[in-house]
């Protein structure tokens, strides 16, 4: 096996690589802290078991002493409503795709509403997607009003009796104040138009991007009321670190992870399985090399 | 939230420490743990704010800067000046072939940019170098990412190639070379799909392009907000086709940016624009200096 003693050496490594997976400052902080203590009271030497350690830390970080459900609010009776927010290029529209697909898996009816009407192809875009989960888009031409989309997309899935409306919306950057206060028009809308709806808004994040994340997720909870994340673009080499942060400080938790392009590339996220890929295999590896350096 | 401005945070390092007189290399050690901080906070990669701080570190420590009477002042004017000269000091614009058409490929991450940065070099090679371009549609994943392409054309006014999606992407390139040739457009601007630097085929894909339309300039796009990743991507995209320049893109946010300092540090390829917002006038032209601002929050 591959030990080797508990020393600061191994705390900075470890430090190193949560930086390096976007995990930020604070919180790499505030692990290893607790780590140290923990490495302590186990009286632990070396780095056996230290994994499963780490692990158990991060996710203590990530729930902050309060579990949060990550299935999605999908209304037994009536229509559930989801909202798809967040900031330009990161996923929405695809995810909205995806997510349209395992719903119909799970024996829902689903309809979208086309509410990017600013973008060029937007509205293509997810007609698009429409068509390869097999449901119906909801549409006006491209620069009408979104708030008027989203009433209209209300009206049809309550008139043909369909389980889960997803609304797409626009990209917008969170420092654009016009663009937030459309935003909540959007949302006021569903909400006046259907009973605690939307029932969900989601929040997509690319994993790619750095701290700007816990601003984003900020910003849009104070405009939307964003209920749960989906980090993106997991099936590159960034992780998206900055969740455990997000989580942690505005309790919004991860309910899906993106893993690809195609219809089937949406996963729920998996707490334990997630921390563990923040820091393993970078740990084995500085693991292997100090073994190679101790011979 | 930990974004407070690095010259603020200096000033208060250095309160803690203004009883003592003289300001000794463990002062300045101290201080350069925050110029760390800050630089991490930033989305700079690890590795590269590790070699900026010995570099500066050694400057501050060399100089007069301890004997100074304003020792924080002057480290943040080396660390600002260091980090302006890592980006590049001059603007650097667009090269053009001496033989037309001039080609330039955009390349990238999916949601970079790409295609709306296709449109707004259209216009500013358009408007500024009095430039004919033809727009190609070398997008032939992502669903309705020619309809994208051709509704900006269509906008700008400029002519969109585009052959479908059943056609490979290398094919639709040869055939736009031909096209551009025959109407004479100086200029063949390559939209290609968004891919992840560590996919092996698509980024082959990416190699044969440039093999058949030898362009003068391949632009790696790049989110601002990006983290710790942007080294990986920009190495793999470098070692791959071989990038001429970056575009940053979304600097209209409030993200500090720091992504911007770790690519260039490890392509040393130029940031040529930065992209301003989602309207088709918003390229400009990239200013190291007020990065170099931004990223330490100043
Ligand atoms: N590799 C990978 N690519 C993804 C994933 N999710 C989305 N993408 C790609 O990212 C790009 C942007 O996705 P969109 O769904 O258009 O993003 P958006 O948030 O709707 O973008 P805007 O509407 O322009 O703000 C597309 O090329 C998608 O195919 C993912 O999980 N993995
Ligand atoms: N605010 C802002 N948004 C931008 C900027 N550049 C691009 N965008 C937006 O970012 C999103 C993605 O842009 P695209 O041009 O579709 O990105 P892409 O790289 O072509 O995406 P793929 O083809 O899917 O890989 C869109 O919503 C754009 O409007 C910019 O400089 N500022
Ligand atoms: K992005
Ligand atoms: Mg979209
Ligand atoms: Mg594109």
């Amino acid at each position: 096996a591959r030990f080797r003693v508990i020393d600061e050496e191994f705390f900075e490594e470890l430090e190193e690589l949560l930086l390096q997976a976007d995990v930020g400052f604070e919180t790499v902080m505030e692990l290893i802290d607790q780590l140290k203590l923990e490495v302590k009271r186990k009286n632990m030497k070396d780095t056996a078991g230290i994994q499963s350690v780490i692990s158990e830390k991060l996710v203590e970080i990530y729930e902050a002493g309060e579990k949060m459900d990550s299935k999605l609010n999908i209304q037994a009776d009536g229509l559930t409503v989801i909202l798809m927010v967040g900031v330009n290029g990161v996923g929405k529209t695809t995810t909205i795709g995806k997510l349209s697909a395992r719903l119909m898996a799970e024996g829902k009816t689903v309809m979208l509403a086309a509410g990017d009407t600013f973008r060029a192809g937007a509205i293509e875009q997810l007609v698009v997607w429409g068509e390869r989960a097999g449901v119906e888009v909801i549409r006006q031409s491209e620069g009408s009003d979104p708030a008027a989309v989203m009433y209209d997309a209300i009206r049809a899935a309550k008139n043909r009796h369909v389980d889960v409306l997803i609304c797409d919306t626009a990209g917008r950057l969170q420092n654009k104040v016009n663009l937030m206060k459309e935003l909540e028009k959007v949302h006021r809308i569903i909400s006046n138009e259907v009973e605690g709806a939307p029932h969900e808004v989601l929040l997509a994040l690319d994993a790619t991007t750095g701290q700007n994340a816990l601003v984003q997720a900020q910003t849009f909870k104070e405009a939307t009321n964003v209920t749960g994340i989906v980090l993106t673009k997991l099936d590159g080499t960034a992780k998206g670190g900055i969740v455990l942060a997000i989580r942690n400080k505005l309790k919004i938790p991860v309910k899906f992870v993106g893993l690809g392009e195609g219809m089937d590339d949406l996963q729920p996220f998996d707490p334990e399985k997630y921390v563990y890929g923040l820091f393993a295999d970078g740990l084995e590896q500085e693991t292997e090399a100090s073994d190679t350096i101790d011979k | 939230m930990a974004f407070e401005g690095l010259a603020q945070r200096l000033q208060g390092t250095l309160q803690k420490i203004t009883g003592k007189g003289k300001i000794s290399e463990a002062d300045v050690k101290e201080m350069m743990r925050e110029v760390r901080f800050a630089l991490i906070e930033a989305d700079v990669n690890l590795k590269v704010v590790k070699t900026f701080v010995k570099t500066v570190s050694e400057r501050a420590i060399g100089q007069d800067v301890m004997k100074s009477l304003t020792p924080g002042q002057q480290v943040v004017k080396i660390v600002k000046d260091e980090l302006t000269n890592l980006m590049g000091g001059e603007q650097n614009p667009i090269q053009f072939s001496r033989k037309s058409p001039t080609v330039i490929m955009m390349v990238g991450l999916q949601g970079a940019g790409k295609t709306t940065s296709s449109g707004k070099l259209a216009t500013v090679l358009r408007k500024r170098h009095n430039k004919n371009p033809l727009l190609v549609a070398a997008d032939v994943y992502r669903p309705a990412a020619i309809q994208q392409l051709e509704t900006l054309g269509k906008q700008l006014t400029v002519p969109v190639f585009s052959l479908g999606t059943d056609i490979s992407p290398v094919e639709i390139v040869r055939q736009a070379l031909e096209k551009a040739e025959k109407e004479h457009h100086d200029v063949v601007l390559i939209d290609t799909a968004g891919r992840l630097h560590i996919d092996e085929v698509l980024m082959q894909e990416l190699k044969d392009i440039r093999e058949l339309a030898t362009p003068e300039e391949v632009f790696l796009v790049v989110d601002a907000m990006t983290g710790q990743d942007a080294v990986n991507v920009a190495q793999n995209f470098d070692d791959a086709v071989g990038i001429t320049g970056v575009i940053l893109t979304k600097l209209d946010g409030d993200t500090r940016g720091g992504a911007a300092l770790s690519i260039r540090t490890v392509t040393e390829k130029p940031i040529k624009f930065v992209g301003m917002g989602e309207k088709m006038d918003a390229l400009e032209p990239f200013h190291p200096e007020r990065m170099a601002s931004r990223i330490l929050g100043m």
